[in-house]
């Protein structure tokens, strides 16, 4: 399953590595990532192939929610399919 | 494959803009359910009933997580009451409460379908079955009904018509003490379709079948935020900025309604390519006909702005759905579209405005606060003149209107949540009683010959 992961909020030290971390403990590899930052504003987007085809959805996303609120950053995964849905014919 | 501009865009359309799928709606037939006696016949109402629609809450709350767009309503519609309960009308009010009790239990937001078709003729049992509706609704809360009393292809009956405006008075009537609110809970349609998700007019038609998801979409705020981009455009551009938009916000409903019905085990039905504002500020139909250049929508130019979008919304949409239905247009409800609720309350929108803007767009004389003491027959008379644009236009036209007990105009009635506020407007003090009095059938159109 594809999903995409997207962090926003102010940067600070070690974002990558802790999302990559998690991604990496739930058996998820990362096939793409780009990053800006912005009047000290970060953003991330991240491609990410879960390796099960039905994953634990929502474990997942609360763990990243979680891991979110520690850092004092908004991240938050997605199907994929919702973007190809909406940006391709 | 979709960039990070596209990532991006996606998510401020959810976080900023508003975009939502505004209901994931399971049809549910009925039709299994008849039986002997109105108790047995409402018992396995409400065991058919929570049985197909057990996982839709869980479900639609799940692929809301997964897909990260919010899924607003959770909603049931079922077969048109009156043809469960034909043997036994007067006692329908059970069978009602009974879906209304099951709707509560499955934490369904509204459940449609305390319905009758009768838009050629009232049977009997038709009849009896639409005086349970007052009583009904004021014992029920999320319960919705509704009546065609119309088609382009049988014509206005007008019998039905003239106890509509009985019946809507008298489910004012009964709910008078919280602003007559059964009557947003009350539609009165010509063409009504029979795959609608949105409430309060869902049912689940007979040409339907067993169980079937129908998943209506929105975001007001979305076009209007496309449209600011373009603040100088012609209106070629203009539309066009709109279909792509619409094409977007369809695509998510496309992806949420398949997925549901595979989940669900129903069948997928149709995406409904709406545009249903909220009360909330950024949610608002009539802010995108402000945007395209109107001071305040009800001034000239309302009727053709509305048209534009309309049909945008629709091309947009067609090409993003396999399967394309409900009412799929723009929504006008008065009090639950904080830029109507604005331009009410200064008085720069009228009833008469509101009715030719039905012309153009989808429904009708949608969630209007009308003076208490309005007589049934004026009440009739609108939703002859809904019915007539309907009929002739070949569209689906309702009229939702509330004439709130005790209040005149220029009060405020308030329903709270989605149904939102409204001021009273004033309706025409001419006396059109003779003309309903007349009753019969206006007929079919000439273009309604088409075989």
């Amino acid at each position: 399953m594809r999903a995409v992961v997207t962090v926003s909020g102010t940067d600070r030290r070690g974002v990558i590595a802790k999302v990559s971390t998690l991604l990496d403990e739930r058996n998820c590899n990362i096939e793409d990532i780009s990053q800006t930052i912005l009047g000290g504003q970060f953003a991330m987007v991240m491609i990410v192939r879960c390796e099960e085809e039905n994953p634990d959805f929502t474990a997942l996303a609360e763990a990243l929610d979680e891991l979110g609120r520690s850092i004092g950053m908004n991240v938050r995964i997605q199907h994929a399919e919702i973007f190809d849905a909406m940006h391709n014919v | 494959m979709f960039g990070k501009n596209e990532i991006l865009e996606t998510i401020d359309m959810v976080e900023k803009e508003h975009l939502d799928i505004r209901t994931v709606t399971l049809g549910v037939s009925l039709l299994p359910c008849i039986r002997g006696t109105a108790e047995e016949t409402a018992a396995a109402v409400y065991e058919r009933v929570m049985r197909r629609a057990e996982r839709l809450v869980p479900t639609a709350d799940s692929l809301s997580r997964e897909y990260g767009i919010p899924i607003v309503n959770k909603r049931v519609s079922v077969t048109p009451v009156s043809l469960v309960t034909a043997a036994f009308p007067a006692q329908s009010g059970l069978v009602g409460r009974a879906l209304d009790r099951a709707a509560h239990e499955l934490g369904v937001d509204f459940l449609g379908g305390y319905s009758a078709l009768v838009h050629k003729g009232m049977a009997d049992y038709e009849e009896t079955f639409i005086r349970t509706i007052p009583e009904t609704l004021a014992q029920t809360e999320r319960l919705c009904a509704s009546v065609n009393v119309g088609s382009s292809r049988s014509g206005i009956d007008m019998d039905a018509v003239r106890l509509m405006g009985e019946i809507v008075k008298e489910t004012a009537s009964r709910t008078a003490a919280q602003g007559g609110i059964g009557c947003c809970k009350l539609v009165v349609f010509c063409n009504a379709v029979e795959d609608n998700p949105f409430m309060a007019g869902a049912f689940h038609g007979v040409g339907e079948a067993d169980t079937v998801v129908n998943v209506g979409v929105s975001g007001p705020g979305v076009v209007r935020h496309a449209l600011s981009f373009v603040p100088d455009a012609d209106l070629t551009d203009a539309a066009e900025v709109i279909k792509r938009t619409a094409f977007k916000i369809t695509r998510a409903g496309q992806l949420i309604a398949k997925e549901a019905a595979k989940r669900l085990g129903a069948r997928f039905g149709i995406v409904d390519l709406s545009l249903a504002p909220t009360p909330a500020r950024g949610d608002s139909v009539a802010h995108i006909l402000e945007e395209l250049g109107l001071s305040v929508v009800g001034c000239h130019g309302t009727t053709a702005a509305l048209a534009l979008l309309n049909d945008a919304v629709k091309k947009g949409g067609v090409m993003a759905s396999s399967r394309v239905g409900g009412l799929s247009g723009a929504f006008i409800p008065v009090s639950e579209d904080i830029g109507m609720i604005e331009s009410a309350e200064a008085g720069q929108i009228s009833v008469e405005k509101l009715e030719a803007m039905t012309a153009v767009c989808s429904v009708g004389l949608d969630m209007i606060a009308i003076p208490g003491d309005t007589p049934a027959s004026t009440v009739s008379a609108m939703i002859a003149d809904e019915a007539a644009i309907g009929m002739v236009n070949n569209k689906t036209t309702a009229v939702r209107v509330i004439p709130v007990p005790g209040k005149k105009v220029g009060d405020e009635v308030e329903f709270g949540g989605l149904l939102g506020r409204a001021p009273v407007l004033p309706v025409h003090g001419g006396d059109a009683s003779k003309f309903i009095g007349r009753g019969g059938l206006i007929p079919a159109p000439i273009h309604s010959f088409k075989n």
